[in-house]
């Protein structure tokens, strides 16, 4: 059964941004186990294909939430999807974020970078500091939403700002440089654009966050979940089971190398 | 025109003075608060001022004809603003607006090339730590240059 | 329980197989190659014929006696038949999925060399399936290209084999000692006309196997793969591989346990959709596609992540080498491109630690 999807049903769609949606699906009848944050689902379009899409979001109530950015072929069909629609889910795939002995959480998050570290901002932390960046006001996820959440202390920065803006402009890396932070204590989660990860945790390393405290995940091609495909590697790593969360550490040399 | 020593040695920014060069850049500073909408410099005006920004938030800014002023930075707690005081002709590139009640420390910068000037191991360290914000700046902007975030569809 | 079958021996053992529904798959003659086929009779083998192999080198060559599994690795592998080179997976009406029935018949393989039997179970380590029924063929006979020795994977066979056949050809005639290895392999063998093997039968097919150990054509460094694969990532060498490789994945669809698929999906003018996975080769450009592009574009990273795949990180993922030595990479490499050359290239130019 590896192969065969189940049925989902679109509920709810909420244009997030001018090409990101987020999904709400209830199963048709069975439903998948439950997910954790960081792991992923393969989403199927009829007819169309299937990609891999993290959950962003974990209601508890047996429905998928996914937020989709079209990006191509397959992911236009799913963010396309409109209310009413079938779907197929397969999952839950891949590692979660490590939130065991948290004490301080820092997500940093770059662009849909943001959508599988939402579900963590609820994570029970004695701190919560999101750092969040975006190409414009307008390519920002879920901004209501973190401004609503007065456990978080929230850094969104853009790269490009316009009049109505009054947030920060510029890269992620500078207010990660000067934020306040007790960094043996602190557990950074980050999801980006792979440069975007590893200029972050440079800046946190230089900081004094211990290596094993920041978390990475990775994206690869992925076409089945369960490390049949073989597309998914990276290094040693079939990124589909090992992945998409890594310790730093493990990923480092990876991401280093090039066409690796 | 002088800065309580307690805000200074709290600066990472700071951290690799030692406490007597903290003085000594202590008694060249003032601490300032702004309103928002504040106009802190100009482009081509006199730079003779730089801020460590303690809280609140600045824009730096540059004027395009057709789309009025264009903002390409923001500088928060803990950054540094202003460096055009470093080498003539000591002239603002840009300008900067306080978009947020600010408190800065604010340092005469005149003053304190002359206290690198008369104390060449003040003004190594002072280098330095100028060094590695403008390196952190330059590397920011790089990165913001590649434009990671774009929809590659 | 051994055995000694003659011609007429393996004839019935096909027969019998065949007569218990099975489908029976070895090598034949075809197109100027030694294939796989189904076999109706032991006729269909490719008798007095072997071949002669080479980087990028093969043909097949008249023997100077009527020997039925005197040839090394064609090519073809059994993963033809175990993970199938385009198979469906699922359809779908847009608001049910059905799997796709599983056709797959009940495979007896005849003829599974040493190399061949432990690719067999590398393959189903990632790709699972149902157990063939296995004939194996001892190996007396390594060919140029043939490094199963230096992978620990032959020439005698291992485990995995319901009877192992070893082929002699001498004044006592043209026999096959027939050994189980299963009780499966035992009950076939009671099912068949030979003679109970002598004491002297088993030395001489023992002595043939140990004696075509010596016989390799090529050799893998005695080093650990892994780590020299591991140590080499940012090596030069591989600048200088991608010079002659012309990334047509030959090497991909060749080798026996090389199992990468790509999903495609196709429709119907009814609404109705398709789901299935087809052989994928690393070296297609569209292999590492992230939204956006390619992550491996250069023909070095292409060889780099095959050749490291095969022979370190299959380590990391299963436990074991992704190399059985059967050679066929090399022979089917139109630039004769040779993983056992290259990876001594490696090894020449690594310090690998280890006190």
């Amino acid at each position: 059964m590896t192969w065969l999807p189940t049925p989902y049903r679109v509920v709810t769609r909420t244009v997030e941004t001018h090409d990101s949606a987020t999904l709400v699906l209830r199963p048709v009848a069975e439903s998948l186990p439950t997910f954790r944050p960081g792991q992923f689902a393969m989403l199927y379009a009829h007819g169309v294909g299937e990609v891999p899409i993290s959950v962003s979001g974990i209601p508890g109530d047996g429905t998928l939430v996914h937020t989709i950015r079209a990006v191509g072929a397959v992911s236009r069909a799913l963010h396309d999807a409109a209310q009413g629609t079938v779907l197929g889910a397969r999952g839950p795939f891949g590692t979660a974020w490590r939130l065991d002995d948290v004490e301080d959480l820092l997500v940093v998050a770059g662009g849909i970078g943001l959508a599988p570290l939402r579900p963590v901002l609820t994570h029970p932390a004695r701190r919560t500091v999101l750092v969040a960046g975006a190409r414009t006001p307008q390519d920002l996820l879920y901004e209501k939403e973190i401004v609503s959440l007065s456990d978080v202390e929230a850094v969104l920065t853009v790269d490009r700002g316009d009049h109505d803006w009054h947030g920060r402009i510029g890269f992620v890396t500078e207010p990660l440089a000067s934020v306040p932070l007790d960094p043996a204590c602190t557990t950074a989660l980050l999801c980006g654009p792979e440069p975007m990860m590893r200029f972050c945790a440079r800046t946190l390393l230089g900081r004094g966050v211990p290596a094993g405290r920041i978390q990475v995940s990775l994206e690869r091609n992925m076409q089945c979940g369960v490390g049949l495909c073989g597309h998914c590697q990276l290094g040693p790593m079939l990124l589909c089971r090992e992945g998409p969360v890594v310790p730093y550490p493990v990923a480092e040399p990876l991401l280093l190398a090039k066409e690796l | 025109m002088t800065t309580p020593m307690t805000k200074l040695d709290v600066l990472p920014l700071l951290a690799r003075l030692t406490h007597s060069q903290r003085a000594a850049v202590a008694g060249v500073s003032r601490i300032e608060t702004y309103e928002a909408g504040t106009r802190l410099f100009e482009e081509g005006g006199l730079a003779d001022q730089c801020w460590v920004i303690l809280a609140g938030c600045v824009m730096v800014d540059t004027q395009v004809p057709g789309r009025g002023r264009v903002v390409l930075q923001s500088i928060g707690p803990g950054e540094l603003l202003g460096w055009s005081w470093l080498l003539p002709p000591y002239q603002w590139h840009f300008g900067a607006t306080v978009v947020s009640p600010t408190r800065a420390v604010v340092v005469d910068t005149q003053a304190l090339r002359m206290l690198a000037d008369e104390d060449p191991a003040l003004g190594y360290q002072l280098s330095q730590i100028l060094l590695e914000a403008l390196l952190n700046r330059l590397q920011a902007t790089r990165i913001r240059l590649l434009d990671l975030y774009r929809n590659p569809a | 329980m051994n055995l000694v079958l003659d011609l007429d021996g393996l004839d019935a053992l096909i027969r019998v197989l065949r007569d218990d529904g099975r489908v029976v798959v070895g090598p034949v003659l075809r197109d100027n190659a030694i294939t796989l086929a189904e076999l109706d009779s032991a006729a269909d083998l490719p008798g007095g014929w072997g071949v002669e192999i080479g980087a990028g080198h093969y043909r097949v060559r008249k023997r100077d006696d009527a020997a039925v599994f005197g040839h090394s690795a064609g090519p073809q592998s059994w993963k033809r038949f175990l993970h199938p080179p385009r198979r469906v997976l699922m359809s779908s009406d847009g608001n049910e999925f059905r799997t796709a029935q599983d056709t797959a018949p009940d495979y007896a393989f005849l003829g599974v060399r040493a190399c061949d039997l432990a690719a067999i179970a590398k393959l189903r380590q990632v790709v699972g399936g149902p157990a063939p029924f296995v004939i194996a063929a001892q190996c007396t006979e390594p060919g140029e290209l043939c490094f199963c020795a230096s992978m620990g994977c032959g020439p005698a066979a291992g485990p995995g084999y319901d009877v192992a056949l070893t082929e002699r050809i001498d004044s006592g005639g043209h026999r096959f000692l027939a050994a189980a290895g299963t009780v499966e392999g035992t009950r076939l063998l009671d099912r068949l006309p030979g003679r109970a093997a002598t004491q002297e039968d088993i030395t001489l097919a023992a002595q043939d196997v140990d004696a075509a150990a010596q016989r390799m054509g090529r050799a893998m460094p005695e080093v650990d793969l892994r780590d020299l694969l591991a140590a080499n990532r940012d090596s030069a060498h591989w600048e200088a591989v991608a010079e002659r490789c012309l990334t047509c994945g030959n090497c991909t669809m060749v080798c026996p346990t090389c199992f990468c698929v790509s999903v495609e999906d196709t429709t119907d003018l009814d609404g109705n959709a398709e789901r299935s996975q087809r052989w994928a080769s690393c070296f297609e450009i569209d292999f590492s596609y992230l939204h956006g592009g390619a992550v491996r574009t250069s023909g070095a990273a292409r060889y780099r992540q095959w050749m490291t795949h095969k022979l370190g990180t299959w380590r990391d993922q299963f436990g074991t080498s992704g190399c059985v030595g059967c050679g066929r990479c090399i022979a089917w490499c139109p630039a004769g491109i040779d993983i056992t050359e290259e990876a001594a290239a490696l090894a020449e130019t690594t310090q690998l630690g280890g006190e």
